[in-house]
């Protein structure tokens, strides 16, 4: 049986990541990840014309490093599996609409980085496909212009607020063997705790992440102890606490071996109040750092569970609160498996 | 799961998560704002000294000029990407005054600009700064009202 427990899948086939690629902007290259980024642009625009086209060129450099990493081209993929934060998902639509890869858009706001990985997974599991390509993007200026103010706006954003990465990550997906195997993945329901503020995202998000990871350990029979790692996507430091608390009041300590991407990809110093958020911010990190700590052997079972926080602008100003959810997939370093 | 209906799993959180959460420092951006505000109105003041001691205005019509030239200096600095810093770092103090009304004008005309010069420039101008007229409008006409029907009485 693929369903064990209640929320969890676990693979028969032995999946791996075969390939990644990353594209980041200014900040996101200045953090201390720099070093672990395919490309690296030094102003948000990325030479183009507009946020928007800044965002996709991010993603279609992020899929060619990531093609190119493969040694692969687009028409050997079997399917595309992509999102974003934008109103229908349209950098992910015109970005496929260039790769002429058969595709299908997801959205599961800035969770959807490990939605499109556990379902590629899947879906190569299930033989529906052999080689799967999946990608996430997000941008300041674009998150900023959907969600919030124009960038040029002088209003002041509290301290809980998050600074959405700039960035795009891709992945291919396959049975042929490479040193990062997916086992297993636990799929989110949505809560919502009642939290209206879209400047604390962390606080609203915790909870899910929280519920996720402490089914994933019911589900599974696992315990914090399994993992080398467990990586939310962007509770920022706001959520992060948080989500170590509400895991303590189910008795799991999680204190020694969790982190949040939010806060990896940053230095505290720079100006991103609470820390990173955006698809692209648990992406890049694990496709770029987490990924090379696994292949020089520092990691040897991680957990990411990437969050996302599912309203848009104009539910929040109808007052309604904001749904949260967070899917988490299990990648562990292949044993001797093509290093 | 209604507007502002919470349910008792969502209070318990809210309570719960309280101590967890950073406290605004509410003194400490109060003091930025007034400083910040303070100093923006004062260069106002020095540009209206400017315009009496070295034009032809009074110091009645001198306003006009002033408040031209704040708009200018802010619409130059929100094009150069330096007034929404000093938004973070003012707060208030750079929200309140014209210059603040400038820097939303602009700021949402530049944002914009990708969508064409009139459905996007011309539709979006006002996005932010539209509230500020239509309550100004609306409170002048109320005002206005309340001292004509205090004429008319004493």
């Amino acid at each position: 049986m693929k369903l064990t427990g209640k929320q969890t899948w676990t693979y028969t086939k032995p999946l791996y990541i075969n390939a990644t690629g990353t594209a980041v902007g200014p900040e996101e290259a200045a953090g201390p990840l720099g070093e672990t980024y395919d490309i690296t642009f030094g102003d948000l625009h990325c030479g183009q014309e507009n946020w928007e086209l800044a965002e996709r060129h991010l993603m279609e450099q992020a899929i060619d490093a990531c093609m190119k990493n493969a040694g692969k081209t687009p028409d050997e993929m079997d399917l595309f599996l992509s999102g974003d934060l934008i109103n229908q998902t349209v950098i992910a639509n015109y970005t496929a609409r260039k790769n002429q890869i058969p595709y299908l858009g997801m959205f599961g706001a800035c969770s959807t980085s490990m939605e499109t990985l556990a379902l590629a997974s899947a879906l190569v599991d299930g033989d529906f496909a052999n080689t799967v390509l999946t990608a996430v993007s997000s941008h300041n200026a674009t998150a900023e212009r959907q969600f919030r103010y124009p960038t040029e706006y002088g209003g002041q954003k509290p301290d809980t607020a998050t600074y959405t990465v700039t960035g795009a990550g891709a992945s291919i997906i396959s049975s042929n063997p490479s040193p990062y195997q997916i086992k297993m993945a636990t799929i989110g329901r949505v809560l919502d705790l009642g939290i209206t503020d879209p400047f604390d995202m962390g606080s609203a998000m915790a909870p899910a992440a929280a519920d996720t990871i402490a089914t994933h350990f019911e589900d599974t029979g696992r315990s914090p102890g399994d993992y080398d790692l467990i990586v939310t996507g962007d509770l920022s430091a706001v959520g992060s606490p948080i989500l170590l608390e509400l895991l303590r009041e189910k008795n799991y300590d999680l204190s020694s071996n969790h982190q949040d991407c939010g806060l990896l990809v940053y230095r505290p110093d720079q100006p991103v109040f609470a820390g990173g958020s955006g698809c692209a911010c648990s992406a890049v990190v694990t496709y770029g750092h987490l990924l090379k700590e696994m292949k020089e052997g520092k990691l040897k079972r991680i957990f990411v569970v990437a969050t996302g926080a599912l309203m848009n602008p104009m539910m929040v100003q109808q007052k309604e609160t904001i749904p949260t959810i967070a899917h988490g997939v299990v990648i562990e370093a292949a044993d001797g498996g093509g290093v | 799961m209604g507007k502002n209906e919470f349910s008792p799993e969502q209070q318990a959180y809210k309570e719960k998560i309280k101590p967890l959460q950073p406290t605004p420092p509410y003194f400490v951006n109060c003091l930025k704002a007034f400083l910040i505000g303070g100093l923006i109105c004062a260069i106002g003041q020095g540009i209206t000294n400017f315009y009496i001691t070295f034009f032809n205005f009074t110091e009645k019509t001198a306003g006009n000029p002033t408040v031209a030239t704040l708009i200018l200096v802010a619409s130059l600095l929100t094009g150069i990407g330096v007034y929404d810093k000093l938004g973070q770092f003012a707060g208030a103090g750079s929200i309140v005054p014209v210059t603040g009304f400038a820097n939303a004008v602009t700021s949402a005309a530049l944002e914009h600009k990708s969508e064409g010069l009139v459905l996007g420039v011309a539709t979006n101008l006002f996005k932010l700064a539209g509230a500020v007229i239509v309550f100004g409008a609306v409170a002048a006409y109320i005002i206005g009202m309340i001292r004509y029907l205090f004429q008319m009485v004493l």
